[in-house]
């Protein structure tokens, strides 16, 4: 087997909308891979394909060798799934919870018995493994989510959104999780986020998505080499002169135009130190008052910016603050 | 082949744990809901014996209230039971099993045992604490026969609760379930009234209703009497409880996330 995932102008169409279109990728064995876009770009549509959960409208797909179609239970028995809602019985404890799925999995008593210790340990919920889920915090539902997803040894882990609404204290230790199951299980995973240093702290290949299309995929340095250089941020005293200043850096050849927005302008240029000077001259030469300038290395960031034109931060607050509700909503 | 049964019975199996571990959990909302038919069984039971005195010649027997309330708390617990499938979507869980390596079918059959087992145990805790107010009943052999018809007639309702769980997509359909469902089959029922002097009309729609069947069939086991034949009972529920399972299995097969 070549690949752990492999699929081909794999499509999805809701009534008028096409959430996945014609996607074709490849994830090799043991691979660490991310899909990173903003809401609504199709991720979760995406990896529901992948994990039988959904039907494709056109297109294939084959997860460790089989069909998602016609070999899914093939499929589901070599993949684990976090999904991006919670799917745990908050009635039961933390350790039936496991115990159930080791149960539908076909595990037999000792193994479970096992298996549930070795999951409880890597996530670090041993000690309330005995409390009704209903009384625990959205980070460890998480947690306890990824341990579930883990206790059949799958050979392929998808995981939609793991850190979505968690502290940075809870994020960093789920990182570490992820690592670790990548490193040292040899877990194949595919994980979604439209958290930056997620994709970039975690992913060995990320696919950009946006709009159901794959907009760039590379490792996170190829992404960002790909912009050509230092990333100089230009703010403008008049927005208007915005295009004027962007023809004139075309025409000379010194800087790549990213993106622009509400009065700035991000360039890309070779030795960001050296060329400072020589871009000033320019917009002064000009007549185009510039107000402030900074450098710095490129992030996923502009890379998203520069694919789609919008930063991902701007759908994010709204999203963080759903996800605290409906974790709240569900304690009544 | 034997891979393939142990895995539906272990499918069923686990199924039927959750429900015993929820209900486990819920102690204090079980007892609540034996409330109900214990006030309907001391208050209309004492209502009914002193105004139908008269009336119907001789007095009324309150243990003929008995059958009813029970099949009446099957029916209920049984399409709770199997309505709950839309908690399970709504709250996730679902996913969590319909990603899992097993059949569908055996998924519902389990969650049908399992909810089937939690209602049996409310109908035998209402037939001992009717005995426990002085009802009595013919024969153990018929208390275990009564056993028997609150399984089969359990596994017909909650097989319908999960065909209708399946086709409906939020909790304001249950709600309208619970209304539209189960208050007429209860009162459309032979559970509060004999079903020997009804108006033609009436006696076709308690006719049409297998709980009339369920509580018949309790009726003759525990207290001897009853006036549909317990052979014809015994088969309507039977076919009634194969059919439901079929058609709760099928359309929760369809279901989609
Ligand atoms: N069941 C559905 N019916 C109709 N439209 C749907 C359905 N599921 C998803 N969509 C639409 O498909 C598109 C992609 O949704 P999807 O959930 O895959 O996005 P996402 O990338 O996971 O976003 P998020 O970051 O918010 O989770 C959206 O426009 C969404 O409205
Ligand atoms: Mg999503």
């Amino acid at each position: 087997m070549l690949y752990a995932i492999e699929t081909e102008e794999i499509t999805k169409r809701f009534d008028d909308i096409v959430a996945v279109n014609k996607i074709s990728i490849s994830v090799k064995p043991g691979e660490l891979f991310g899909l990173l876009g903003p809401n609504g770009a199709g991720k979760t549509t995406l990896i529901s394909m992948l994990s039988t959960i959904a039907e494709p409208t056109s297109g294939t797909a084959k997860v460790w060798g089989f069909d998602v179609e016609k070999e899914s239970s093939s499929v589901r028995e070599n993949i684990g799934m976090v999904f991006q809602g919670t799917t745990l019985d908050d009635r039961l404890t933390g350790r039936e919870n496991l115990d159930l799925h080791g149960r539908l999995y076909g595990l037999d008593g000792k193994t479970r018995k096992k298996r549930i210790e070795e999951v409880l340990a890597l996530v670090e919920l041993a000690e309330r493994a005995d409390s009704i889920v209903k009384t625990y915090s959205g980070g460890m539902m998480r947690r306890l989510e990824i341990a579930r997803g883990l206790m059949h040894h799958p050979h392929v882990l998808f995981l939609d959104e793991p850190t979505l609404g968690l502290d940075p204290q809870t994020r960093n230790h789920i990182w570490e999780y992820i690592k670790i199951l990548n490193k040292v299980e040899g877990v194949t995973i595919v994980l979604t986020t439209h958290y930056m240093e997620e994709a970039d702290h975690l992913c060995e290949r990320i696919a950009i998505i946006d709009h159901g299309d794959i907009v760039a995929l590379d490792t996170p340095e190829a992404l960002k080499d790909r912009l050509g250089g230092d990333v100089i941020t230009l703010q403008l005293e008049n927005p208007d002169n915005i295009s004027k200043l962007c023809d004139i850096y075309d025409k000379n050849g010194c800087a790549r135009i990213v993106s622009r927005q509400n009065g700035e302008v991000f360039i890309t240029v070779k030795n960001g130190e050296h060329q400072i000077p020589h871009i000033l001259s320019l917009a002064s030469g000009a007549g185009i008052s510039i107000l402030a300038v900074s450098l710095r290395k490129p992030t996923l960031d502009d890379v998203f910016l520069h694919h789609t034109g919008r930063a991902i931060r701007d759908t994010r607050a709204s999203e963080v603050e759903q996800v605290g509700f409906k974790i709240r909503s569900r304690r009544k | 082949m034997k891979k393939k049964v142990d895995r539906a019975l272990q499918t069923i199996y686990t199924m039927w744990l959750r429900e015993m571990l929820r209900f486990w959990r819920s102690k204090s909302r079980i007892i609540g809901s034996l409330a109900t038919p214990l006030f309907f069984l001391v208050f209309l039971g004492a209502g009914f014996s002193s105004s139908f005195q008269v009336a119907g010649g001789r007095p009324f027997d309150p243990s003929y209230l008995a059958p009813g309330l029970i099949g009446m708390v099957v029916l209920f617990s049984s399409m709770m039971g199997g309505v709950s499938i839309i908690w399970d979507r709504e709250f996730g869980f679902l996913k969590e099993i319909l990603i899992a390596p097993v059949s569908r079918f055996f998924v519902a059959l389990g969650k049908a045992v399992g909810g089937v087992t939690t209602s049996v145990i409310q109908g035998v805790l209402i037939m001992i604490i009717a005995s426990l107010m002085g009802i009595e009943y013919k024969s153990l052999s018929g208390v275990f026969a009564a056993i028997a018809i609150m399984f089969i007639s359990g596994i017909g309702f909650i097989g319908l609760g999960i065909a209708v769980a399946s086709r409906i997509d939020s909790h304001e359909g249950f709600q309208m379930v619970m209304s539209f469902l189960t208050m007429p089959l209860v009162l459309l029922s032979g559970a509060f009234f004999p079903i020997s002097k009804l108006p033609a009309w009436l006696t076709v729609l308690v006719y049409a209703n297998p709980l009339t069947y369920g509580v018949e069939a309790l009726r003759y086991f525990l207290l001897g009497e009853s006036i549909i034949p317990i052979s014809r009972s015994i088969i309507i529920l039977i076919a009634f409880a194969l059919a439901m399972t079929f058609l709760g299995g099928k359309l929760f097969g369809k279901m989609k996330v």
